[in-house]
This record gives structure tokens, C-alpha cells and sequence, in this order.
């Protein structure tokens, strides 16, 4: 099975347990009042659910063909091994500590270490470039953000206390 | 209409506002040079800074400023390194990188900004004429008609998206209203499908989304795939002047194309890319034998055509979105969402209700287009060395461009957490081939969908306002017919092929 019917089979799982939820749950904590409504915070997600599993179904199923053809992806995942797939990894983790090292250590650091590593890990190895483009890069960007448009950052570690 | 073109051009000729188009046209073309990133991401990094400049006319004029700076980029970089970074400027690629391999790459980019210019100037014009008309239409529905129209919109984006691709398109734009329902609605106070945690309580944020769904995933493939973003540029630009017999020959061409490609910009989900593919093909056709010759060959008449093309349909997408409150394709859904974030209702009342918002836009598009003509086409050569900055340097930098987008519009880490893994969920579904537009499409329909619905359905006391009102179930049926369509005739066809392959 093509990896598209496999995505379909899992968003029809989404759908059904939505659909669950939406038909078993959230009736029971529906005030009295709001029973005499015809419409209730579950009639939406209802018609919704089912449509999109009858639309998962019928793509797992495979009911439409791809008739278009000759039409070139946009990218081929049979070609995946030849895909930098470890450097992908390593920056979505990158990407995951930031978001994590943002508040305790501050904006200025955690921005600096990020776009070092980043560059490390796309195999760049000219320091005196590096270090400084990203010093600037981070220091510029908190000031524009913070004085210009005057949005909160907070520049150094926690126990700085700013 | 004169006194509202005089409320824009009061509103639009501020020294602020000039700055924003300044300003909005050289990021835009800046970053829409780089590999990768096209005009929706841009517009989605940029939002953050919109909304915090807080005055609703002067942040859509940055945000559709950046809009064509970042179409007249990636043209750039199709004509010059024969990289198109948006889809829409593939067909520029087609006669404009040849031009600049014979060392006529000034050449091509005059012929380019001119036809965009035009393009863009002639869409304003047809945009100023058809959005106060379709406006006073739209001023007779009902929410029930709105419920109807919405559904239009959401299945003819599906419905355009390609044959064998109508169920994906349709299965995206699904989820994309499932995944709206999460949080707490307008209508009811009650938290809905939240899982009990607390950052899912106000729903997911939509730049986030845009983030994820866009930017992310071009960036990653930019990552896997170092090809895409080899950067040799072709030639030295010089002599940006073409003549007249040139000037001659191109104008039947932009004048066409522009028409052409407004009207398709206008149908939702249809937009600049269908535009610019059609207008080449069509000019193709109709051009003379030793002109067609030409076609593919280095041809400023094949530059033209979908540069005009795609230019005018860029600024016929604002027509739904300007007048009925309903984007047809996913830039456009992100300046809703964006629209939305500043208080201001896209819709028939937004002409009555905020006319400096509406005539400020179509201001500032006149005036974009003239500051891409007179201002960046000069300043070309210097803004393309920015091509040649090394991706190692290049792809940290647009990584961390779209976390901040993610996180200086809520403040939240989480948020960050949960673009990551969003992007990553992206990524999968462009490697399956799923569409992605209309997933962010739905999401940001999905709350005025279920408001207008359930606004009906309470009036009419259950879903009989269906069958009560003709032109809700007229549209409705409309809906139906527009997905089963093409999935049915694709099928007959098929069939059809089939059985002659029986017969012989």
C-alpha cells in the first residue's frame, strides 16, 4: 500500500475517534437548557466526522485513480535514502531544544547556540564567520523585536533576573 | 468609487504607509529570491510584525507589499539560477532562464517587471471594478447563504486541485475544519475536544499552523536535499533596457494575460499558478510559426505571458477575500487569518464598515507595483547577490526566522513545541503528495463555517433553513457537484480508455 493510503488510514482513525468523541462524550455535560437548542457544541464535529471518514475511506480505498500521471512530485520518497535524512533530524532537534532552552536561558543565548549548531551540523567550519554573524544576527533581532516592536524577550539567563 | 479611491489615496500616501509599501516590496522580493521560500511563508513571518504595528490598513499594505515583492523575487530567481521558489513563477523559468544563459539576463528581468507591473496595474483596476459589485451582492446572504457559499469555496479548492488529487484536497480541507473545532468556539463557552490541556484551550495558533504547513516543510526539504538550493547564478545583469519593436510585441501579450489571468484568480483555488501555466499555453498557441518556434527557446513573449498572468490573478485572489470574507487560495487564507487577528471582518461589510482598510489596499497595490518597477528592477543586481549566500548559513537562519514567527505572535514555547511537530506531520504529508493549502484553507474557514451554520440553524430551528432557502441548497448542490465531477469524469475516462484497450 502506498504511503498516501497509509496516511489516509491513520486520518480516518483521527476521524473516527473524533467522531467518538463528538457522538458519545460531549452530550453528557450538556446543561438542560441548552439540550432545548437545535444546535449543540456537538452537531458541527458530528456531520464533520463523518464526512471525513467517509472521505478517508474512499481515499484508502483507493476509489479515485491518479489518472494525471507524468506529473513530477514535488518530492520522491523511493528516493529517500539518498536524502540527507540525519541532518533533517539533528536541526528538528535543534529546533525542539530551542523551543525548551528559550525561557530559562534567554533569548540571546539560546538564539546564538542555535544558529552555530545549525550551521555545524550543515557542515560549516569557518568560526571567525560563524561566531560573529550569529552574534550579530541574535543581538539585532532582540533589539528589534523588544525596542522597536516591543515585544517581550528575555535576553539573558533566568537567574540574571531580567 | 472616486471617493473611495480619494479615502485610499489619503490613507495609502502617509509617511508611514509608504514606508510599510517600501518597505513590505523590498523584504518581500528580498527573501523571495532565497530557494524555498515562497510568498506564503514569507507573509507568515512577516505577520507577527504586522499585527504589532497594530493600525489594520497599514499592516495589509506591509503584508500584500511583501505579497508581490516576494512573486517579483521568485520570478527573479527563475530568470537567474533557473530556481523557481514559488510554484507560480515555473512557467517564468520556461523562456526567462534561456534569455539569461544568452547573457540578456537585464533583458529578461525588464520584461518581467514590466509585464508583472502591468499585470498587477491592470488587476487593480478590474479589482476596483468587481469587488464593490460583488460586495452589494453579498450584502443580500444570510448566514445560511454564507454557510453554502464557504462550502463552494472549501470544495472548489478541492475540486481544483488536480486529478486524482480531489480526495486528498477534500481530506486536507476536512481536517483542516476538524482541527478548527479544537478549543473553545464562539458560539458555545465550552472547551471542546482540548484533551484537558491547558495550551490546546484557546485552539491552535494559526501562524503557527501557517509555519508549519509552509515554511517548515520547504526549509527541511531545502535540508534533505542539497540540489535544490545550488546556487550558480547565470550571467552578469546588465543592460536592463529593451526596445521598442521589443515593447511592441509584448503588449497584445500583457494586455490578454492580464484579463485571463485576474478572472482565474478570482475562482477559488484556482490562483497565480493555474494562471501563469495557462497563460503561457495559450500564447503559445496562438503565437505565429516562427514565433511559437521561440516558445522555450528564449521567447520574451513566453516571459511575458505568465509574468502578466500570474501578477493579475496574485491580485484577483483579493477579490473573494475582499468582498466575500472567503480566500481562495493559501496566501490569501493567511492575510484572513492575519485580517482576522487585527479585529477586521473581511466580508461585504468591510467596504461600508472600514472603507480606508478596503481602498488603502488597492492603493498600495498601484503603488507596489510602481515602487517593483522603478525601485527594485534597479536595484536587481545588488539584491541578487543575496543568492549567494551559503545554505549552510541560509537554512539556520530560515529555520529560526520561523520559529520566531511561531513565537512572537503567542509568547509561548509550546507553541514551538507544537510547530515542530506539526512540521514534521507536513513534511509527511508533501512526501504522500497531499495538498497542503487547503488543510490551512479549512482551518481558518472551519470557525466561520460552524458560526454560520449554527446561526442558521437556530433561526430556522434545525437544518431545515437547507431546504427552506433555494439558494442555500442551490449553492449546496453546487458544492456537491463540483467534487464529484471531476472524480466521475476521470473515472468515465478511464473506463472509456479501458475499453478500447480491450478492442484492439
Amino acid at each position: 500500500m502506498a504511503l498516501d493510503r497509509w496516511i489516509a488510514l491513520i486520518i480516518l482513525m483521527i476521524c473516527l475517534a473524533y467522531g467518538y468523541a463528538a457522538f458519545f462524550t460531549m452530550d453528557a455535560t450538556l446543561p438542560p437548557f441548552m439540550q432545548r437548542n437545535p444546535v449543540w457544541p456537538s452537531t458541527f464535529p458530528k456531520i464533520l466526522s463523518v464526512i471525513g471518514a467517509l472521505v478517508a475511506l474512499s481515499v484508502v480505498l483507493g476509489l479515485e485513480k491518479d489518472t494525471g500521471g507524468g506529473k513530477e512530485p514535488d518530492i520522491d520518497f523511493t528516493r529517500l535514502g539518498d536524502y540527507k535524512i540525519g541532518q533533517a533530524l539533528f536541526l528538528l532537534g535543534l529546533m525542539v531544544a530551542y523551543a525548551l532552552c528559550l525561557r530559562p536561558v534567554g533569548f540571546l543565548g539560546s538564539t546564538m547556540f542555535f544558529l552555530i549548531a545549525g550551521s555545524i551540523v550543515l557542515g560549516e567550519r569557518r568560526w571567525f564567520i560563524m561566531i560573529p554573524v550569529a552574534a550579530f544576527a541574535s543581538g539585532g533581532i532582540w533589539y528589534l523585536v523588544q525596542e522597536v516592536l516591543g515585544i517581550f524577550l528575555r535576553p539573558w539567563p533566568f537567574f540574571l533576573g531580567v | 468609487m472616486l471617493e473611495g479611491i480619494l479615502i485610499g489615496l489619503t490613507t495609502a500616501f502617509t509617511g508611514t504607509n509608504l514606508l510599510m509599501v517600501i518597505g513590505g516590496c523590498l523584504i518581500g522580493t528580498f527573501i523571495g529570491m532565497l530557494p524555498g521560500l515562497g510568498p506564503m511563508s514569507i507573509i507568515a513571518i512577516m505577520i507577527p510584525v504586522a499585527i504589532s504595528i497594530g493600525d489594520p490598513s497599514a499592516a495589509l499594505i506591509l503584508l500584500a507589499g511583501v505579497y508581490y515583492g516576494a512573486i517579483f523575487g521568485g520570478s527573479t530567481s527563475s530568470i537567474l539560477i533557473n530556481a523557481p521558489g514559488v510554484a507560480s513563477t515555473v512557467a517564468t523559468s520556461f523562456d526567462g532562464y534561456p534569455l539569461a544563459r544568452q547573457g540578456k539576463a537585464g533583458k529578461a528581468l525588464t520584461v518581467a517587471a514590466i509585464a508583472s507591473f502591468c499585470g498587477g496595474t491592470i488587476g487593480a483596476i478590474l479589482l476596483m471594478i468587481f469587488a464593490p459589485m460583488l460586495a452589494s451582492v453579498a450584502l443580500l446572504f444570510h448566514s445560511a447563504e454564507y454557510f453554502a457559499l464557504m462550502v463552494v469555496g472549501l470544495s472548489a479548492i478541492a475540486a481544483f486541485a488536480g486529478t486524482g488529487q480531489v480526495g486528498k484536497a477534500l481530506l486536507m480541507t476536512l481536517l483542516g475544519l476538524i482541527m478548527a473545532t479544537v478549543g473553545e468556539g464562539a458560539l458555545f463557552n465550552a472547551p471542546r475536544f482540548t484533551m484537558g490541556i491547558m495550551d490546546l484551550q484557546s485552539g491552535f495558533g494559526f501562524i503557527t499552523l501557517a509555519m508549519a504547513m509552509f515554511a517548515l516543510p520547504e526549509a527541511l526539504y531545502l535540508v534533505l536535499d542539497p540540489a535544490r538550493s545550488n546556487n550558480e547564478a547565470g550571467g552578469e545583469i546588465k543592460d536592463l533596457r529593451i526596445t521598442r519593436d521589443e515593447a511592441k510585441q509584448i503588449t497584445p501579450v500583457i494586455g490578454r494575460q492580464s484579463i485571463q489571468g485576474f478572472l482565474i484568480g478570482v475562482l477559488p483555488g484556482a490562483g497565480a499558478t493555474i494562471a501563469s501555466f495557462l497563460g503561457y499555453a495559450v500564447e503559445r498557441n496562438i503565437a505565429s510559426k516562427e514565433d511559437q518556434e521561440q516558445f522555450g527557446k528564449g521567447s520574451i513573449k513566453g516571459l511575458a505571458a505568465p509574468e502578466a498572468a500570474n501578477n493579475a490573478a496574485a491580485t484577483g485572489s483579493f477579490v473573494p477575500l475582499l468582498t466575500l470574507g472567503i480566500p481562495g487560495s493559501g496566501t490569501t487564507a493567511i492575510l484572513l487569518g492575519a485580517l482576522i487577528a487585527l479585529n477586521v471582518t473581511p466580508g461585504p461589510r468591510l467596504m461600508i464598515d472600514e472603507p480606508e482598510v478596503f481602498w488603502a489596499v488597492i492603493v498600495s497595490m498601484y503603488i507596489g507595483n510602481l515602487v517593483l518597477l522603478f525601485l527594485n528592477l534597479p536595484l536587481i543586481p545588488y539584491i541578487a547577490k543575496v543568492l549567494a549566500v551559503p545554505r549552510t548559513f541560509l537554512i539556520p537562519f530560515i529555520l529560526f526566522f520561523t520559529l520566531m514567527g511561531a513565537y512572537i505572535g503567542q509568547n509561548n514555547a509550546t507553541e514551538l513545541l507544537i510547530l515542530v511537530g506539526f512540521g514534521i506531520c507536513a513534511t509527511i504529508l508533501r512526501f504522500a503528495d497531499y495538498p497542503l493549502a487547503p488543510l490551512l484553507i479549512g482551518f481558518i474557514l472551519g470557525q466561520m463555517l460552524e458560526d454560520n451554520f449554527s446561526r442558521s440553524m437556530q433561526l430556522e430551528g434545525g437544518i431545515g433553513f437547507i431546504l427552506e432557502r433555494p439558494m442555500t441548497m442551490g449553492l449546496l448542490a453546487f458544492a456537491v457537484l463540483l467534487v464529484i465531477l471531476p472524480t466521475y469524469r476521470a473515472r468515465r475516462a478511464r473506463i472509456r480508455a479501458q475499453g478500447i484497450a480491450d478492442g484492439d
